[in-house]
């Protein structure tokens, strides 16, 4: 998987929490999915479900509880796609 | 923030949610008359918020056969039923659950809740895969953790969406654990067990129905939604209560797989935990006989749970696509939810409330329980009084 690929990752995950979330709130790899934009536990998962079906991949939820910012869901998401192609 | 300044926080969030001290959740109950009233506070009530499908709670023999358990052996059993919790009728219910739903095993739990616990945790493991509907009840979701099985979701009753995920699987379908509910807990609508088996054919996987809320309700002789498909021998593990249409508390797993009582010596949940009372085992064995002649009971609750439904339905409020006894009025906010419960509880009908996380989609609910003993006129009034109330609650904002 190259570079652009996991910029993609980045791109939709940062565009659909903006959307989940109060759009006052700037997202970057940075920002803590709990303390930060005090995402629930079913929209995360609902975000989860998005994101295996954009990229064709399983993310069991069960793998998410390490998960605090939105880099470390790229990072997780990026290494399935990885290890699933 | 500390372990306790947690606790304060969702505390917090919990009042303001539901200010001035309004108990919804854990409402006390002073008094319990009967399968369909009780007394809060000083109102006497119309039940509406219980899972008593059948109206069994004070059947006479369920009583009687409560009572002579206790006197002839005592009111605990005092441990596991690995060690010396197994008595005479633990094991006759469980012979008794295998010839009601004609399989060859059958495990009696503590709970309900322990019955899926102890079932899918002993079932699949690190490295296996739970495949389950994304609206789950805790219980599953719950056994899903504990087994440290991958857990991944499909949309609720989406079958299109089941087979994208069961297709991505690829090689793991071989050790996977695909989990369905007969009647969901929250809108009350069911699995489309056909669709879901053919999947399960195309594909592979081990097929887990939790009959729970479907359980004395679905079916000729109440076995549930596996009847009333006539798909009994097509799923592999069947869990359900005891704590809804038998009216008592415990749980059980049914199955032909020869396989399931070795869950009696890696199931945690079931190893670790004190033997349902005898009373609690003679009462459910009591109950189960009359579910299963209970044809007439199940024509009554039918009879109740549409008459609720096209009533609700009419005035306009949104519920779950088809009538059943759990039906549920789902609501713009938590805030006329809220409303809504108070003003049934005001006009002597108890419900029950669901606000968000807890129910699907960031909905809000007010969920009503039909069972088979209330009558006509008490169906038509707690009808009459959700529709008298909703203009009021779509004004408020």
């Amino acid at each position: 998987m190259t570079e652009s690929n996991y910029d993609e990752i980045m791109k939709l995950l940062c565009d659909r929490l903006s959307d989940l979330t109060n759009a006052d709130v700037l997202i970057t790899p940075e920002t803590n999915l709990i303390s930060q934009l005090s995402i629930d536990s079913i929209k995360l998962l609902n975000l989860i479900m998005e994101v295996e079906d954009a990229f064709d991949i399983s993310i069991p939820i069960n793998v998410l509880t390490d998960v605090q910012t939105v880099r470390e869901l790229a990072d997780l998401v990026h290494k399935i796609k990885i290890t699933s192609s | 923030m500390n372990l306790l300044e947690k606790l304060d926080a969702a505390a917090a969030a919990r009042k303001a949610l539901l200010p001035n001290g309004v108990g919804a959740f854990g409402i006390p109950i002073e008094e319990i008359f009967s399968a369909t009233e009780a007394r809060i506070g000083d109102r006497r009530v119309l039940l509406m918020g219980t899972n008593n499908y059948l109206g069994l709670t004070f059947a006479p023999e369920c009583i009687r056969a409560a009572h002579e358990a206790i006197d002839k052996e005592g009111t605990g059993t005092t441990g596991s039923r690995m060690a010396n919790g197994s008595y005479f009728g633990h094991r006759a219910l469980e012979r008794e659950f295998a010839d009601f739903y004609q399989c060859s095993s059958s495990i009696v739990f503590t709970t309900g809740y322990q019955a899926n616990l102890g079932t899918i945790s002993g079932l699949v493991g690190p490295g296996d895969t739970v495949l389950i509907d994304g609206d789950s009840h805790a219980s599953i979701f719950d056994g899903c953790i504990l087994s440290g099985a991958n857990i991944i979701r499909f949309k609720h009753n989406d079958m299109a969406d089941m087979e994208k995920r069961l297709r991505r699987l690829g090689d793991n379908i071989e050790t996977t654990l695909i989990i369905a509910e007969g009647i969901y807990s929250m809108l009350g609508d069911q699995a489309p067990l056909a669709d879901i088996v053919q999947l399960k054919n195309k594909y592979g996987g081990i097929l887990l129905l939790d009959e729970a809320h479907s359980l004395g309700v679905l079916g000729k002789s109440g076995q549930g939604l596996v009847e009333t498909t006539g798909l009994l021998n097509e799923v592999d593990f069947i869990t359900g209560t005891f704590s809804k249409s038998l009216c008592s508390i415990g749980g059980f797993c049914v199955s032909n797989h020869p396989q399931l009582e070795q869950l009696r010596y890696v199931s945690h949940p079931y190893i670790f935990t004190a033997s349902p009372s005898p009373a609690t085992i003679a009462s459910t064995r009591a109950a189960l006989e009359l579910l299963r002649k209970g044809s007439h009971l199940r024509d009554k609750l039918w009879s109740n749970c549409r008459q609720l439904y096209a009533q609700l339905k009419e005035v306009g409020y949104q519920l779950g696509p088809d009538p059943g006894p759990v039906i549920a009025a789902v609501v713009a906010t938590p805030q006329q939810a809220l409303l809504l419960w108070q003003q049934l509880l005001e006009h002597n009908i108890y419900v029950n409330l669901i606000l968000p996380p807890a129910a699907p989609e960031g909905k809000s609910l007010v969920r009503c329980s039909v069972n088979a003993a209330h009558t006509t006129e008490e169906i038509r009034y707690v009808g009459d009084t959700f529709a008298k109330l909703y203009g009021a609650i779509n004004t408020q904002t």
